[in-house]
């Protein structure tokens, strides 16, 4: 673009920045300000004040003790780190056969198992009859119906084929040539040449699987299965009553109460603040592969 | 028959370490779609647990008509409307807009940090914004410390009916409008420079150039955007909703999705919930199928 240097370009520029800055703080702040109050004085939080938080009132980290000592947040903590890594495993394995299978042609069904698959992004039977379902199997109240009925995303299937499918024909003939199976042709081809790719829908399922909180909701009943997510949900929206008794019931203990949230806010969005400026352009990759080849 | 049948086994043998891969994954699309796309059967039956899918006596339509029939129905729908119409007026337009202005900015270091701050919010779970919203909608909460600086009675405002829609939007602007750009500035990347060029020698001033060479090219996108997310009104997610409602906000926060899950498995009413999803995905089908339609149409006369 040329440079042009005329008082309106500048006023625009200025202005600009100016909303932009204020977009950036608007997204930050409401972090920040969990961060402050979560080490903030109870008694001096709860008199109330102030209006917002630039700074913390006071400094305590006692609401980090509750926190830590929390036998359900450490639980819930380690069992999401497992449905991570083993959830992430699963959704792989199955993501990488459906989408070579998916990726090949010459074969009979090629086309009636496509259209099955990409019917499902249409059509679902429903919340009830997959509860149902799942029920059926006996996985109720185990790791595995959190592990297995959302494994794989049909998206993230179709974007690992379109990857597969941009590689040379040629790489394939010639390892067939040289008696290559199937399964040869995809790990040892097929993967190391979208190794982009790959890290991106990984990274998709891994986030996915962190977040992710409903499906323990109505799967499990046993609350030392309980993922990370579900326990904070108990902390910090049905705020339940007995986590608040454990605090206390002085007044001074019911407002460390309220920064104990805050401060529980901030541990379990630590993992994923720590992890993000490193795996973030992944993302925007991700984004980009999706919608350009869709 | 036979024909086929022996065509198709000699086809498995040929490739049958394709077909041994494509197991599992057909194995997962039968049993954790299909199965419940058989089972949505119940919507038709008296569902008895003990007596399981197949056993369970018919009843027609009854669990539909009592749905229709009953005040629901209006406000679930009108819910589900309102919030996906919302939507698309005031958290459709922003990634846009956003789009626009950081590709204006000409300090690289500047735009990209702007970038890494907004796109942020996608990644922290629901549960965590719903409680931060919580947190700070709380009558002693943050927006409420405003409020109250500017002479306002401060509330729980989640218990307000008339808010609700209002900070379900603010707040899905808060954590996607970053995300929601990427796709936009993907597109304007794609703009060749040499329409700039021609435009500054025209004379045209940066608003001209952002309106008549940014916007329409990027034009395309945005218009295939749109309506795919038309093909979307009906399916307004349940898991924020059901994070941030409570029984005196259903009125204006109940949504179809939200509805089902409470009515089936909260309350175990597995037919009349599984009546309604029934008619919410069978909407849904001939929505996404009709945009994906004139998308595709859309696309190939924009392209050309």
């Amino acid at each position: 673009m040329v440079e042009e240097k005329s008082i309106s370009s500048r006023a625009f520029d200025i202005f600009n920045i100016c909303l932009l800055s204020l977009l950036a703080l608007l997204t930050l702040y409401p972090f920040l300000y969990v961060l402050f109050a979560s080490v903030s004085n109870p008694t001096a939080f709860m008199k109330g004040d102030f209006v917002l938080l630039w700074r913390p009132l006071g400094f305590q980290v006692e609401s980090y003790r509750f926190v830590f000592r929390n036998r359900m947040i450490m639980t819930g903590f380690s069992n999401s780190v497992f449905y991570l890594f083993a959830g992430t495993a699963i959704s792989m394995v199955l993501t990488f056969l459906g989408a070579y299978v998916l990726s090949r042609s010459g074969y009979l069904l090629k086309k009636p198992l496509t259209m099955l698959i990409m019917f499902t992004m249409y059509f679902s039977g429903g919340m009830v009859p997959t509860f149902l379902t799942v029920k059926s199997l006996g996985m109720l109240d185990s790791i595995w119906a959190i592990l297995i009925p959302s494994a794989l995303s049909t998206y993230n299937m179709i974007v690992l084929r379109t990857a597969f499918s941009g590689i040379p024909k040629s790489l394939e003939e010639s390892a067939r040539i040289d008696g290559a199976n199937d399964f040869t042709i995809l790990f040892r081809i097929m993967a190391p040449l979208s190794l982009p790719t790959i890290a991106v829908i990984g990274l998709f399922y891994a986030v996915g699987r962190w977040n992710a909180w409903f499906n323990a909701v109505i799967y499990l009943r046993d609350r030392g299965l309980y993922p990370l997510q579900l326990v904070l949900r108990e902390i910090l929206i049905t705020s339940n009553a007995d986590y608040m008794a454990q605090a206390g019931s002085s007044l001074e203990l019911t407002a460390l109460g309220e920064l104990i949230k805050y401060a529980t806010i901030i541990v379990a969005t630590t993992p994923i603040l720590v992890v993000y400026p490193f795996i973030q352009r992944y993302f925007v990759k991700g984004m980009m592969i999706g919608a350009v080849k869709e | 028959m036979h024909n086929a049948w022996n065509r198709l086994k000699m086809d498995i043998a040929k490739h049958r370490y394709l077909y041994l891969m494509a197991l599992p994954v057909l194995a997962y699309y039968i049993i954790f779609c299909y199965l419940p796309i058989y089972g949505a059967q119940i919507a038709f039956k008296n569902f008895v647990p003990g007596l399981g899918i197949l056993g369970s006596p018919w009843a027609g339509l009854t669990h539909f008509k009592a749905f229709f029939g009953s005040v629901y129905f209006g406000r679930i729908l009108g819910n589900t409307l309102l919030i996906s119409f919302y939507s698309l007026i005031f958290s459709f337009p922003m990634p846009i807009i956003l789009a626009l202005l950081l590709n204006e900015v000409k300090s690289k270091w500047f735009k990209s940090t702007v970038q890494t701050l907004s796109y942020l919010p996608h990644f922290i779970s629901l549960v965590v914004v719903c409680s931060i919203i919580r947190e700070f909608t709380a009558s002693g909460g943050a927006i409420n410390q405003i409020i109250r600086l500017l002479g306002g009675t401060p509330r729980t405002m989640l218990l307000v009916p008339e808010l609700f829609r209002p900070i379900y939007i603010i707040s899905e602007i808060w954590q996607e409008i970053g995300w929601g750009s990427i796709i936009y500035l993907a597109a304007l990347s794609g703009i060749d420079p040499t329409y700039y060029d021609a435009a500054v020698v025209d004379g045209a001033g940066r608003w001209r150039r952002m309106w008549n060479v940014t916007l329409p090219g990027i034009m395309p996108t945005i218009v295939i955007l749109l309506i795919l997310r038309l093909g979307q009104v009906m399916s307004v997610g349940f898991e924020k909703i059901i994070l941030l409602y409570s029984p005196s906000i259903y009125e204006t926060a109940d949504v179809i999705s939200s509805f089902v899950y409470r009515k089936g498995l909260l309350e175990q009413g597995y037919s009349y919930s599984a009546a309604v999803g029934l008619f919410n995905s069978v909407i849904n089908f001939v929505l996404v199928v009709t945009a994906n339609t004139i998308s595709r149409r859309v696309n190939e006369t924009s392209l050309w």
